[in-house]
C-alpha cells in the first residue's frame, strides 16, 4: 500500500518530464521549420523591393508606357521594354507550342505503350537530357543547329508557310539560322525533357487498378488516357508544363547563343531579337548609372511576367478543381 | 559529432586566416576584359621575381569604374578614357597601360585576309545599312579588278557592351558624320542596320562571322590572328592602305599628343602617319590620388613600373603594343608622383 502512490507519483513525474521534453522539442522543431520556410518569404520580398528601388529612376522617368516603348537607344540614354518583352513571350510561346504536344507524346508512350525493356533507359535519357546545362544548349544551337535551320530548315519554311497569307510575313527575311524562332526551337529542346519528365512521374500515379478496370471494360489505350489518366493527373500536367514555361521565360544563356541580340522589332520570327534576360547578361557588365536602373527594371518586369504566368496556372487548376468539385 | 565541429572549425579558421594573408600580399583591380590576358601574364612573372599576387577581375570597364568608385579595388581598369572633369570630381588618375588594334574582319567566299580594300565612310556605311550588298559600287570602286559577289551583308557586332565596341565606333564616329549623326560612340550602341546580328565576346562575333556568308564584324586583333579569320585592309588618314599588325599600331599612338588631353585620354582612332592602323586604342588604369590604402597603391605602381620595365616581350607575344619608355617615364614622373604616399 505503501509503496504503490510513491511509485506511481514517481512514475507520472517521469512521464510529466518526458511530455515536457517531447512538447519542447515539438516546440523547437516548429519554430525552427517555420523560420527555414520564412527565408523564402523574407528573400523573395527582399529581391522583390531591391530590384524596385534599383529600377525606381527608370520607371520613373518612362512610366508605365516603359513596357510598350519600343526603343533601345543606350548612348542617349532612351529605353523601352517592348523589343525584349516580344522576344521573351515570342520565344517562350513558340517552345511551349512545340514541347507540351511532343512531351505529352513521350510520357504517354513511356507509361503506357512502351515495351517494358525500354522503359528504363528512354526514362533515364530524358532524365539526363533535363539535367544539360543550358549553355551547352547554347553551344548546340549556334554551332550545330543553326548552320542547318539556315540551310535548310528556314528556305523549306520559307517556301511553303512563308508564301500562306497572313503568316507569310512571319516567315520573311534573312535566313540567318538564329533569331526568335531558333531561340524558340531551342528552348523547346530544352523544356521538351522537362515537361515530359514531370508528366511521366504523374501518370505514373494513376492508381493501376482505376487504368486496368478501364482496359477491363474494352476501352482503347487512348480513351484510358482521356478519360482515366487525364482527368487523374490534370494538375500535374498543368504545372508541369507551367514550370517549363517559367524555365522558357528566364533561360538566359542559351537563348543569348541563338537570338542574334539585336534591338530590333521585327514581323518576321527569322529575324534577330532579344529577351529580357539575354538584354540583361549582354548588357549587364558595361551598364552604368541609368542604363543599369533600366536593367533593374527590365529585371523587375521579367520577375512579374512569370509571377503572372505562375498565378495564371494556380487559377486554372483551382477552377478545374471547383468544376469537378460541382459535376461529382 | 563534436569532434567532426571541432574539425572543421579549425579547417574553416585557418582558411580565413590563409586566405586573409594571400589577401594582404595582393594587388587588386578590377575592370576591362580587353587587357586581362597581358596583366595576368605580368602579374604571373611579376609574381615569381617578387611573390606579389595580382587579383584582376575582368568584369568590364563600366564594372572597373564602378568599383574603383565604390573603393573595392586599389585600381580600376578601363578602355573608355574617363574625361577631366570626372578625374577631378572622383580625385583620380588616370593613365594607359598597352595598345591594341580592333579589326574589321569578314566572310566572303574567295577572299585572302587583307585582300579587299575598304575607307572608313564605306565601313561606316555598310555598318549603318546604306551599303547592303557585297557588289555595291562604292566597295568595288576601291577594289578594281576584284569581282565581288552580288551578295547580301550581314553586319555582326558585339552584343554585350565592351570597349572593343567604344573604340570601333569612335572611329566610326571619326571618319562618318552620318554614324556620327545617326549612332556615335559607347561601349555598346543602337545598331542601324537592318541585318545586324549581336554575338556575346569576341568569340560570339567571330562565329557568326564564320558561319554567316557574306558577313562583317570587328574583333580585337589578337583574337583574329589567332583564329585566322579574314580582315580588311584599312585606308588611314594619309590615304594610306594599311594591315594591322604591333607595327601599325604603334605608329597610330607614336604621333599622340598624350599630355594634352586631361587624365591622357587620347582617342588614338584615325591618327596621322603612314603607316597608321586607324582603330587603334589603348587601354586605362585608374587610381585615387590620395588611396585610402596608401601601401597597396603603391604596390600596384610597383607592379605597372615593373611590367612596363620588363613586360614588352610579353605584351608582344599577346600581339598587344607596349608603350615606349619616353611614354612610360613621362606617365611616372607626371602620374604617378600626384598619387600620395
Amino acid at each position: 500500500m505503501d509503496t504503490l502512490p510513491a511509485d506511481s507519483g514517481m512514475r507520472d513525474q517521469r512521464r510529466l518530464e518526458i511530455v515536457r521534453k517531447q512538447r519542447i522539442q515539438d516546440f523547437i522543431f516548429h519554430k525552427l521549420t517555420l523560420s527555414f520556410s520564412l527565408i523564402v518569404l523574407v528573400s523573395l520580398v527582399g529581391i522583390l523591393i531591391s530590384l524596385a528601388i534599383a529600377a525606381w529612376p527608370s520607371f520613373h522617368k518612362f512610366g508605365i508606357g516603359f513596357i510598350w516603348r519600343v526603343e533601345w537607344d543606350i548612348i542617349n540614354e532612351e529605353f523601352g521594354a517592348a523589343i525584349a518583352i516580344f522576344g521573351t513571350l515570342a520565344s517562350a510561346t513558340i517552345a511551349i507550342l512545340i514541347a507540351m504536344p511532343l512531351s505529352f507524346g513521350i510520357a504517354l508512350f513511356l507509361t503506357e505503350t512502351c515495351p517494358v525493356w525500354l522503359r528504363r533507359p528512354l526514362g533515364t535519357a530524358i532524365e539526363l537530357l533535363a539535367a544539360v546545362p543550358s549553355i551547352i544548349y547554347g553551344m548546340f544551337g549556334l554551332f550545330i543547329f543553326a548552320p542547318l535551320f539556315a540551310e535548310y530548315g528556314q528556305p523549306a519554311l520559307q517556301s511553303t508557310l512563308g508564301q500562306m497569307p497572313l503568316i507569310g510575313p512571319l516567315f520573311g527575311g534573312a535566313t540567318n539560322g538564329i533569331g526568335i524562332l531558333a531561340a524558340g526551337l531551342i528552348l523547346a529542346f530544352m523544356i521538351l525533357p522537362f515537361i515530359a519528365a514531370v508528366m511521366r512521374d504523374v501518370f505514373e500515379i494513376v492508381p493501376p487498378i482505376l487504368r486496368e478496370s478501364a482496359y477491363g471494360v474494352g476501352c482503347t489505350t487512348w480513351e484510358v488516357v482521356r478519360h482515366i489518366v487525364l482527368p487523374y493527373t490534370q494538375q500535374g500536367v498543368i504545372g508541369g508544363v507551367m514550370l517549363g514555361l517559367g524555365r522558357a521565360l528566364g533561360e538566359t544563356m542559351a537563348v543569348t547563343f541563338v537570338i542574334g541580340n539585336s534591338q530590333r522589332l521585327s514581323a518576321s520570327l527569322f529575324s534577330p531579337g532579344s529577351s529580357i534576360a539575354s538584354t540583361l547578361a549582354n548588357e549587364f557588365g558595361e551598364a552604368a548609372d541609368f542604363h543599369l536602373s533600366t536593367l533593374f527594371a527590365l529585371g523587375f518586369l521579367l520577375f512579374v511576367i512569370t509571377f503572372v504566368v505562375l498565378a495564371c496556372a494556380k487559377i486554372l487548376i483551382i477552377r478545374t478543381e471547383r468544376a469537378k468539385g460541382l459535376k461529382t | 559529432m563534436n569532434s567532426i565541429i571541432r574539425k572543421f572549425t579549425v579547417a574553416a579558421a585557418s582558411a580565413v586566416v590563409m586566405a586573409s594573408a594571400a589577401h594582404a600580399a595582393d594587388i587588386t583591380g578590377a575592370g576591362a576584359t580587353f587587357p586581362y590576358p597581358i596583366y595576368a601574364k605580368w602579374a604571373e612573372a611579376y609574381k615569381k621575381s617578387t611573390n606579389i599576387g595580382l587579383n584582376y577581375q575582368s568584369i568590364g570597364s563600366s564594372g572597373g569604374i564602378r568599383q574603383i568608385r565604390a573603393k573595392t579595388v586599389t585600381f580600376g581598369g578601363t578602355d573608355a578614357p574617363l574625361g577631366g572633369a570626372d578625374l577631378d570630381k572622383d580625385g583620380m588618375v588616370q593613365f594607359p597601360t598597352v595598345l591594341g588594334g580592333v579589326v574589321p574582319v569578314i566572310n566572303l567566299d574567295g577572299f585572302k585576309p587583307g585582300e579587299l580594300k575598304i575607307t572608313g565612310e564605306v565601313l561606316a556605311d555598310m555598318f549603318i545599312g546604306n551599303i547592303q550588298k557585297w557588289n555595291d559600287p562604292k566597295i568595288s570602286a576601291l577594289n578594281p579588278g576584284k569581282k565581288l559577289p552580288d551578295q547580301s551583308i550581314t553586319v555582326v557586332h558585339r552584343a554585350d557592351g565592351s570597349g572593343t565596341t567604344f573604340i570601333f565606333t569612335d572611329y566610326l564616329t571619326e571618319v562618318s558624320s552620318a554614324w556620327k549623326d545617326k549612332v556615335g560612340k559607347g561601349a555598346a550602341v543602337k545598331w542601324p542596320a537592318a541585318t545586324s546580328v549581336g554575338g556575346k565576346g569576341n568569340e560570339g562575333v567571330a562565329a557568326n562571322v564564320g558561319r554567316v556568308k557574306g558577313a562583317i564584324g570587328y574583333v580585337e586583333y589578337a583574337y583574329a590572328k589567332k583564329n585566322k579569320i579574314p580582315h580588311l585592309q584599312l585606308r588611314n588618314r594619309d590615304g594610306k592602305y594599311v594591315d594591322p599588325d604591333d607595327k601599325t599600331f604603334a605608329a597610330a599612338a607614336a604621333g599622340a599628343d598624350w599630355f594634352g588631353v586631361p587624365g591622357m585620354g587620347v582617342s588614338l582612332v584615325n591618327q596621322k602617319g603612314a603607316d597608321a592602323w586607324p582603330i587603334t586604342g589603348a587601354t586605362f588604369v585608374l587610381m585615387y590620388k590620395n588611396p585610402v590604402d596608401k601601401a597597396a597603391a603603391q604596390d600596384a605602381l610597383k607592379y605597372f613600373d615593373w611590367s612596363f620595365k620588363n613586360g614588352k616581350e610579353m605584351a608582344l607575344e599577346l600581339d598587344y603594343v607596349p608603350l615606349p619608355d619616353v611614354l612610360t617615364k613621362a606617365i611616372a614622373d607626371k602620374v604617378w608622383s600626384q598619387i600620395t604616399k
